[in-house]
């Protein structure tokens, strides 16, 4: 993943509760194989609707998504952080997330900032009185700022999430420097693999 | 030592490392994996030059995509037909053991995992699916993940973790006649709401789930995932040991009893300490159904449409509202005069043997609304088979229920079996999202026996309402 430091651009309220990955990208696109080019099928039961918010042209080009509660619950669909990053969002903030699609942005590079429901209501309440008013993610001082009107606010990145968004780091690599203990460990497990189950066709072997 | 949550023993004893400043490295025994999750995994893997870890850790069915049409009907959509070689080529690169359509294992990948016996008490379990909550049922961490922590498993069999919260969810005496596992989760969910578990591990307790047999804990954890929570857990018991003794992937003879002995410490202990504790009683509970778009919006089968005007809560107002507009309701309707177009019977919810008998038993000697297009989706081949044994794809095709092959089908509509926009269903299935099951469809999350009473009576019924 590409190492992020600070998000900045034009923010888009989205002021929906409960925003299942479901709707974030439909089902119909998950057949695909390939990682890139789901940004089509972001919101895309909605966008279809004229007065859908991504759909005004002044927030054109935005980069931040700012959401309502619980946003990102249901299903572990990690196409839902790729079709945000492919349309062109590289920050969700909102007052909660659901667990998977938070844990599946961090290691996407997709920062999500989690504030206050107060908070994002001020928020929401800024961009739509100026849309153009840019709103800056900082990362690395965990902060959100919308520095035209002198507001900001602190939000709270686990620390191993924000050296890993800060440094582009590869979670895989990063536990293969443990692979010793990895190794080690699988030698003292008597946790029972499939080994003897199946036969290569995938049959039952008899006992 | 201090006494410990069932969470927390399986946790201690899958810790592999826990390096100071960094996330705890957990071990996986079982990483269950299917064609719509994957492929860019696999990818992943190549292009870093990795290989797969443990094949001997790693299972692999299509479900998710599969059509439910007859085997000798090609699968016609060519996106789902490459994710589907995908699958099998990917899986024989890896040396990893794979259940293509048709398959005789071949099924919902959270119905074949306990039905082969390869989920068993004590293990942590990932899969790229959010109803890995599923196999807790069976005292197994198990929880679901995203594509990038697939690959993850594949390369390492491990996972950077954060220990969770423990939460008790206890539901006491026992469930009245009429409510099954089904009807409990929906309580349960109801209660907490979408986010309330989010960050807890939940463990089931109490006697209503003592009660459940090993399809009804099934049933249960599934929906862990709809009230925020990653994973659900049931304790070990005998109706634990009883379900996997003879399974395919379980010892038997001597061996099974020393298994079993020591799966039967995958339990909380007397004076462990949850970090939240939510109590139902069971009395109080009854058959229930989702009005709206999300899983905790519930009401008795015996109720009414709720009305946007009884919430103090704006937010809460205006998200009824904008749920009863896309589900065409009006408040104050009776549940129970609401008529439904499509019943679908199936799911990893609810499409196992146990679903299937119960939904069987109420459609016996009954026909399906001339309105109503009913289908009965079989979670694995292996439940179609012993159903078909059994004599229930009789019961259902006399009824005129459309008997089909195995896979997730409707639940998500993946495949073709999906609502036109504006149908309104009846489904045994766990999301009612806006669009879940087909482009402006209209889903009701409900029971089997539910589900089918419903497609005799061609509106929303309970199963008292339909003789026997």
């Amino acid at each position: 993943m590409k190492a992020v430091r600070v998000i900045e651009g034009r923010a888009v309220p989205l002021e929906r509760a409960d925003v299942d990955t479901d709707q974030i990208i439909p089902s119909d696109w998950l057949k695909r194989v390939e990682r890139t080019g789901f940004g089509r099928g972001l919101f895309s039961e909605w966008r279809d609707d004229p007065s859908f918010v991504l759909n005004d042209a002044r927030y054109a080009g935005a980069t931040v998504l700012v959401a309502g509660p619980r946003f990102g619950t249901g299903s572990s669909r990690e196409h839902a952080v790729w079709a945000l990053m492919d349309y062109g969002f590289g920050a969700v903030i909102a007052p909660s997330f659901g667990d998977i699609f938070r844990n599946n942005s961090s290691k996407q590079g997709l920062v999500i900032a989690q504030l206050d429901a107060t908070d994002v209501e001020e928020l929401v309440a800024l961009i739509k009185d100026d849309p153009s008013r840019l709103v800056v993610v900082d990362v690395e001082r965990m902060q959100v700022e919308v520095p035209a009107s002198g507001w900001s606010r602190p939000f709270a990145l686990e620390a191993m999430t924000r050296e890993r968004l800060l440094n582009g780091w590869d979670d895989i690599g990063l536990t293969l420097r443990h692979e010793g203990e990895i190794t080690s460990y699988e030698t003292r497990t008597s946790a029972p693999t499939l080994e003897g189950i199946f036969d290569d066709a995938g049959h039952v072997v008899a006992h | 030592m201090a006494a410990r949550t069932l969470y927390e023993k399986i946790w201690d004893e899958h810790l592999v490392a826990a390096p100071e400043g960094e996330s705890a490295i957990m071990y996986v025994d079982l990483h269950l994996v299917h064609e719509v999750t994957s492929p860019q995994a696999f990818d992943g893997l190549r292009l870093g030059g990795r290989g797969v870890r443990r094949p001997d850790r790693t299972l692999a069915t299509a479900d998710h995509n599969v059509p439910t049409d007859p085997l000798s009907v090609p699968v016609k959509d060519p996106v789902s037909r490459r994710q589907l070689e995908a699958l099998e080529e990917n899986c024989e690169e890896f040396g990893i053991t794979v259940f293509p359509r048709g398959h005789e294992n071949q099924g919902i990948v959270h119905v074949i995992g306990p039905e082969l016996g390869v989920t068993q008490p004590g293990m942590t379990i990932v899969c790229g699916d959010s109803h890995t909550s599923t196999h807790g049922a069976f005292a197994a961490l198990a929880f679901g993940i995203g594509t990038s922590e697939v690959e993850h498993v594949l390369a390492t069999q491990t996972l950077p973790q954060q220990r969770a919260k423990t939460m008790a969810v206890v539901v006491e005496g026992p469930a009245p006649e009429g409510v099954s596992a089904k009807d409990i989760v929906l309580a349960i969910v109801a209660t907490l709401g979408t986010g309330g578990g989010a960050g807890y591990v939940v463990e089931y307790r109490g006697q209503a789930i003592r009660d459940l047999s090993m399809e009804g804990r099934m049933t249960l954890c599934n929906m862990s995932i709809e009230a925020g929570a990653r994973a659900g857990l049931v304790a070990v018991d005998e109706t634990t040991i009883e379900y996997l003794r003879g399974r395919p992937g379980v010892a038997s003879g001597d061996e099974f009893e020393r298994a079993a002995a020591r799966w039967r410490e995958f339990v909380s202990d007397d004076d462990a300490v949850f970090d939240q504790t939510v109590t139902l009683d069971a009395a109080d509970l009854a058959p229930y159904i989702t009005w709206g778009t999300n899983p905790a919006q519930v009401v008795a089968l015996d109720g009414v449409v709720p009305d946007p005007a009884d919430f103090s809560d704006p937010d809460v107002a205006s998200t009824t509202q904008r749920s009863l507009t896309y589900m065409g309701l009006a408040p104050g309707t009776p549940i129970k005069e609401i008529p439904v177009d499509v019943v679908f019977i199936g799911s990893c919810t609810n499409s196992r043997i146990e679903d299937l008998r119960a939904a069987a038993g109420v459609a016996r000697g009954h026909h399906v609304a001339p309105t109503v297009r009913a289908l009965v989706v079989p979670g694995s081949h292996r439940v179609k088979r012993q159903a078909e044994e059994e004599g229930l794809d009789q019961v259902f095709l006399a009824a005129g229920f459309e008997w089909r092959e195995p896979g997730c089908s409707m639940c998500l509509g993946m495949n073709p079996d999906q609502l036109t926009p504006g149908q309104r269903s009846a489904s045994t299935s766990n999301r009612n999202f806006e669009g879940r099951q087909g482009r402006g469809g209209r889903t009701h999350l409900v029971s089997p026996v539910v589900a089918a009473a419903t497609a005799i009576l061609g509106r929303f019924a309970t199963s008292d309402e339909v003789s026997s």
